[in-house]
């Protein structure tokens, strides 16, 4: 059994299907492109059509989509891990409920102050996800040793709940038009038009990768519980702290990218620990890369199957994720 | 190589100190058995020992250095910790679990090598479990889950070995199996133990020393032979009972009697 190798492997074939359902999904949509044709640089760019429907048109919402897939997916696994509850997902610890709170304070008070070409919604997106970060953090070091995880959890279902009744009351004073806007965004919508918004969410994501991937080999002794990953060699307090806090970032830069989109913060870690067993070592890079493909394919889906009309693909991943969810548990009863 | 020095302990600041000015000292090689009814305070005295508590007051020295001045890292490379019980969110196999035991010995991005393949093989072999290694551990038995879980403490590859009710899940055969195995590994590979259990037979037949705890002090501490009493039991357990030598094994035996009000 050479580890290594079988993590290289693993990782390595994840990464080749992402990459090509990366490089398919543009070709895909009312009008077909070949991708020869788009990557053909002999043709000069303004005679080129194929390249500018794959590289202006359709290639953001696909890199806006696997971007979100792999943090949702990646911060699902972390969070799962930290927390030792499989059931636990990127929005368990009401990130989500503050970054739709954000969304929704700006829609409501028509804020338009963008920065860099990306508009103000995304950026009240990420500010309330950071408030949100605060106040879990700061409820659950309150205790005098450690991080509760106990804590942790209850204080984000409470959050969720206690943003959700003040988006419900924003919601209510709303008119008509600024309701639809949010409930549209609340329904998670990759149709991010430009590259703006994805360079923006990057260093944030990028700088959370940076830590998700010291984490793993930790990630693993940590579920077996605090004092055995203590006795293990564990700094728990501070692997908990860097993984409640990166996943937390990156989930918050995610919704400000897509919306709230549900399930595949559960759904893919869960697939992908049937396929590959359960070392973090494994389960965290392939969780991202097949995040990634998933969320891009449901999108796909979003767009192409009531063409012209263009789903949200929350309403996708929760038309997938709401059975596929029960059939776990049957399963595993 | 271990010492609590007048150590005491409380979970909440308000709380009730559950180990209180408790001294012991494990030498190189010793092989301590703690004995005490239940909320003596044994566990937590075996997490103060290991470090994964800090003692509200005293202090813990692990050769002539404070415990909580070394990494979790440097201290996981020193004492490794049976814990009662191991329950796992996720599914491992056997070898999966054994090989976390070489966690304190590996850099961040360092992959498990040949050598520490060979260790936890090595860990499993001593545990009588090397034909569990590829079953998944939640699939196990009580028993094998527990000699798994000593198999990764020892591929911890630690001079010290701190143990909580190592037998309590396991029935008469495996208990006879850990308790020789635990003899073997403090006999022939030099390993400091400390035990805490309930099994006062157990701790007779292989532990040299005793520390008998009560309300979180320590009622009497010393040789095997010369703690284990039948007063010393009374005192502890309020139990009388029959303590003698047996024949054959040499080693002390307790027959409880009845119990007696304190």
């Amino acid at each position: 059994m050479n580890i290594r190798l079988r993590i290289v492997t693993v990782v390595t074939l994840f990464a080749i299907g992402t990459v090509a359902v990366v490089l398919w999904a543009p070709t895909v949509g009312s009008t077909s492109i070949s991708l020869a044709k788009a990557f053909d640089r002999s043709i000069p760019w303004e005679e080129n059509v194929d390249a500018q429907i794959f590289f202006v048109a359709r290639l953001p919402r696909v890199l806006s989509g696997a971007l979100v897939g792999a943090t949702l997916a990646a911060a699902g696994v972390v969070l799962q891990a930290m927390l030792r509850n499989p059931l636990a997902t990127p929005f368990t610890l009401g990130v989500s409920a503050g970054g739709a709170l954000g969304a929704m304070l700006a829609i409501a008070f028509g804020l338009e102050v963008g920065m860099m070409g990306v508009s103000s919604i995304p950026i009240a997106s990420f500010a309330g996800s950071l408030v949100a970060i605060g106040i879990v953090y700061w409820l659950a070091s309150s205790q005098k040793r450690g991080l509760s995880t106990n804590v942790l959890l209850l204080a984000g279902v409470t959050l969720n709940s206690f943003f959700s009744a003040l988006i419900l009351f924003v919601q209510y004073l709303s008119d008509f038009t600024e309701s639809f806007r949010t409930i549209r965004w609340l329904m998670g919508d990759l149709d991010v038009g430009s590259y703006s918004p994805i360079i923006a969410a990057l260093p944030f994501v990028v700088a959370a990768f940076a830590v998700f991937a010291i984490l793993p080999r930790t990630l693993n002794v940590l579920t077996l519980g605090d004092d055995v990953a203590a006795a293990r060699g564990v700094e728990v307090l501070r692997a908990q702290r860097l993984a409640f806090l990166s996943a937390s970032l990156a989930t918050g830069a995610a919704v400000s990218l897509g919306g709230p989109i549900g399930f595949i913060g559960i759904i893919v870690p869960h697939l992908v620990r049937l396929v590959v067993g359960s070392d973090h070592r494994i389960v965290l890079p392939a969780a991202a890369l097949f995040g990634a493909a998933f969320t891009v394919l449901c999108d796909l889906g979003a767009r192409t199957i009531m063409a012209p009309l263009e789903l949200p693909v929350g309403i996708i991943t929760a038309l997938i994720g709401g059975p596929f969810f029960l059939w776990l548990l049957v399963k595993k009863s | 190589m271990l010492s609590a020095e007048d150590v005491s302990f409380r979970y909440a600041p308000d709380g009730p100190l559950v180990v209180n000015g408790v001294s012991v000292r494990l030498a190189a090689g010793a092989l301590v058995g703690i004995l005490g009814p239940n909320g003596s305070g044994k566990t937590t005295l075996l997490r103060l020992l290991s470090g994964t508590r800090r003692p509200s007051a005293g202090r813990v020295m692990l050769g002539d250095q404070p415990l909580d001045r070394l990494s979790r890292r440097d201290v996981a490379r020193r004492i490794a910790v049976v814990p009662q019980e191991t329950e796992l969110a996720f599914e491992y196999s056997a070898i999966e679990i054994v090989l976390m035991g070489r966690h304190p010995h590996l850099g961040v991005f360092t992959v498990e090598g040949p050598d520490d393949l060979r260790i936890a093989r090595e860990a499993l072999a001593a545990t009588g479990t090397g034909h569990l290694a590829d079953r998944p551990f939640h699939e196990l038995s009580g028993g094998e889950k527990q000699r798994i879980v000593i198999a990764a403490a020892l591929a911890q590859s630690a001079a010290l070995l701190l143990l909580d009710e190592p037998t309590a899940s396991l029935d008469l055969g495996y208990q006879l199996e850990v308790s020789s195995l635990l003899l073997r590994l403090n006999q022939d590979h030099g390993v400091t133990m400390a035990i805490s259990t309930h099994d006062l037979n157990l701790a007779a037949s292989i532990c040299r020393e005793l520390i008998l705890m009560r309300d979180g002090k320590v009622l009497a501490s010393g040789p095997t032979d010369t703690v284990l009493t039948p007063e010393n039991v009374r005192r502890l357990y309020d139990v009388e009972a029959d303590v003698h030598v047996h024949s054959e094994t040499g080693h002390m035996t307790v027959v409880p009697v009845r119990r007696v009000t304190r």
